[in-house]
């Protein structure tokens, strides 16, 4: 990881500080969900942090974003609350959703988060609408849709590039491209070695390949690509390259085909030890520093654990509300 | 009363509404050339021929803040679009908690009748009325395709408009001032005392048309038509069985698992009313084919006259 610092002290703790955010909630959410304090399905976002965070630092709180089933770490990074987080994930009524969605459909409205969602590419659509509507406002709001690899085979990921190129949208592709749809290498899937190759050569949009482990990486190319859009610029796809530590969901005897060897080589690339190197060589934190933001980190989690188990669960009946809206 | 057609009053309705909220906007690969004129490129938008983008693309502008109505224009063309509808818009109300609301408005044409072959001939309501979430509205005069319209852009939830493709150039008085229907009120076109016939869109005149003859045969039909099948009045319907005991659902699509399947069954579900029924429940529909191109088949393959009259007389036998 290079060292560049350009960006000033404050941001590069922030940016530490979500990261860390994210390591430690999906840490918890995980043993939590092994113990059954959790139901369904949750999908860890480890390894991936630094993504989200490089992306949404760059986001004002009116720019919006849409994200998949690997959510959690999109809505950290966009702040969402972490009370009301944990208490969704946990089914209860206090969550974002009133439980009504769990981990794979937390929404904010109020802070532009428009949900994750269950489908492959599903959001992808919805993304472009709100790229319109971000038009139509005639601001300078740009909307950022999250995606894995694996939605580029999607007709719907396609038709929003097209979309996106002849109304020269405010949006930013972001793709995680994590190498792996469940257990099929993105190579196989598409015969590519970058995905993004598909907005640049097929439908003239710029794309990047960027390192999605190197958070300042992840923050400089998603800064330009902001900037260009909010000038008017039109779609800008970003690929980041990455990698899940765990398997495609956390369930007992998942199979997880990917080379073990491939997933060692991917931990020693771990975001968030080697942002820990740059802040220290840099002197940008101490060791103090960054032990006592990880002690703060993890107080949030057990406050948001705390919270949801505090809180209760929805009425049975609550189940026939918001079907409609008034 | 002025008369207009059934496709005027429709336009009537989003021109009217096009005027009075400025967070309107069109989506259709086909652009409206009135609308166009007068509210410009950026708000009736040409789309390509890509349902999934656009549809999906309307769930993105309502959750930000827009009203959107798409025309999808024949039915088929939705099902491109199905996770988009059922996975997405249906559903992202009720699993957000209810935190946003996602006013969009989608037209489809629907029906047989023109030997448009199977893919371009489909009356694909029940399938949507089967994913709760979703509204869905049947209009089968002008004036109801006007005040019904308007309700559903005004609504703040995804609307389906259903309009039967042979009834877009019929005519019928609509008011020139303005007036809106509310969802889920059937309206009773003929008041009679021995069937309750609950019939579906171009049905409906299929229905009144034959009722004079029925009359002549000593049979009074009353003629339910339900105009928005989610919300559907049941209690209209179950009001007029309780009085007739007598029922016949006429609908052209499919008749397994369709909406005249739902509409009996509301009704026997009901003890009071099952009780006092002097005949089984009759459904008129169309066969479980797909429709063919062929004249003499696709006439086969729908319900008509006949089959409905047929019907009448075995309830009444």
């Amino acid at each position: 990881m290079k060292s560049r610092m350009k960006i000033e002290r404050e941001k590069l703790i922030h940016l530490y500080q979500v990261m860390l955010t994210i390591r430690r909630f999906e840490e918890r959410v995980i043993i939590d969900y092994q113990s059954g304090a959790i139901p369904g399905i949750v999908h860890s976002y480890i390894g991936q942090e630094a993504i989200a965070t490089g992306v949404c630092t760059n986001l004002r709180l009116d720019d919006r974003i849409i994200s998949n089933h690997r959510g959690h770490g999109h809505c950290i990074a966009k702040g969402a609350d972490l009370n009301r987080m944990m208490a969704e994930i946990y089914g209860r009524k206090t969550g974002y959703c009133k439980g009504k969605g769990g981990s794979m459909h937390i929404a904010d409205f109020g802070i532009g988060m428009l949900g994750a969602n269950g489908i492959v590419a599903g959001g992808l659509p919805i993304a472009g609408g709100a790229a319109l509507a971000a038009q139509l406002e005639g601001g300078d709001k740009v909307v950022v849709l999250f995606f894995g690899d694996g939605a580029t085979n999607e007709g719907e990921f396609h038709e929003v590039l097209n979309l996106a190129s002849i109304w020269k949208l405010p949006l930013i592709f972001a793709c995680e491209n994590n190498l792996y749809s469940v257990n099929t290498h993105v190579r196989y899937a598409t015969g590519l070695e970058h995905v993004s190759e598909r907005a640049t050569g097929g439908y003239g949009i710029p794309g990047v390949v960027v390192d999605g482990n190197d958070v300042i990486a992840v923050y400089e190319e998603t800064q330009k690509a902001v900037a260009g859009v909010r000038a008017g610029g039109g779609p800008v796809f970003l690929e980041f390259m990455t990698y899940r530590w765990r398997g495609h969901y956390e369930a007992p005897g998942l199979p997880d085909l990917r080379p073990a060897e491939e997933l060692e080589a991917w931990k020693r690339k771990c975001p968030v030890a080697g942002f820990e190197r740059v802040l220290l060589d840099n002197e940008i934190a101490s060791r103090q520093t960054l032990e006592e933001i990880n002690g703060q980190v993890m107080q949030q989690i057990e406050d948001a654990v705390s919270y949801a188990i505090a809180s209760p669960f929805p009425a049975p009946e609550d189940a026939l509300e918001d079907v409609y809206s008034s | 009363m002025r008369k207009i057609s059934y496709g005027q009053a429709a336009s009537e309705a989003l021109l009217e509404e096009f005027r009075r909220d400025e967070k309107t906007i069109h989506l259709a690969t086909d652009v409206p050339p009135d609308l166009r004129k007068e509210f410009g490129e950026a708000r009736i938008r040409q789309t390509p021929i890509s349902e999934s983008s656009f549809v999906g693309a309307a769930t993105g502008l309502a959750g930000s803040g827009f009203r959107p109505i798409v025309d999808i224009r024949m039915a088929t063309f939705g099902f491109v679009a199905m996770d988009q509808f059922v996975n997405q818009a249906a559903k992202i109300t009720y699993m957000f908690g209810g935190q946003a609301r996602f006013p969009i408005v989608y037209r489809m044409t629907v029906g047989a009748s023109k030997s448009f072959a199977a893919q371009h001939s489909i009356s694909p309501y029940s399938m949507y009325m089967n994913v709760p979430g979703l509204k869905i509205i049947l209009p089968a005069t002008p004036y109801d395709v006007k005040g019904l319209m308007k309700t559903a852009i005004r609504d703040n939830n995804p609307v389906i408009c259903f309009e039967h493709m042979a009834l877009e150039t019929m005519e019928g008085e609509v008011p020139e001032d303005e007036y809106t229907i509310p969802f889920g009120q059937a309206v009773i076109r003929r008041e009679g005392t021995d069937v309750t016939v609950v019939a579906l869109a171009k049905m409906v005149h299929e229905v009144l048309a034959i009722a004079e003859e029925m009359k002549q045969e000593g049979i009074s039909l009353e003629v339910i038509d339900p105009r928005t099948l989610v919300p559907m009045d049941r209690e209209t319907i179950k009001a007029s069985v309780a009085r007739t005991g007598r029922l016949v659902v006429v609908d052209e699509a499919c008749i397994t698992c369709g909406a005249a399947a739902e509409i009996t069954a509301l009704v026997v579900e009901d003890k009071r009313i099952f009780r006092r029924l002097k005949s089984s429940p009759r459904r008129v529909c169309g066969l479980d084919v797909p429709i063919p191109y062929s004249p003499p088949m696709e006439q086969y393959a729908l319900p008509g006259p006949e089959d409905i009259k047929t019907a009448l007389r075995e309830v009444m036998a």
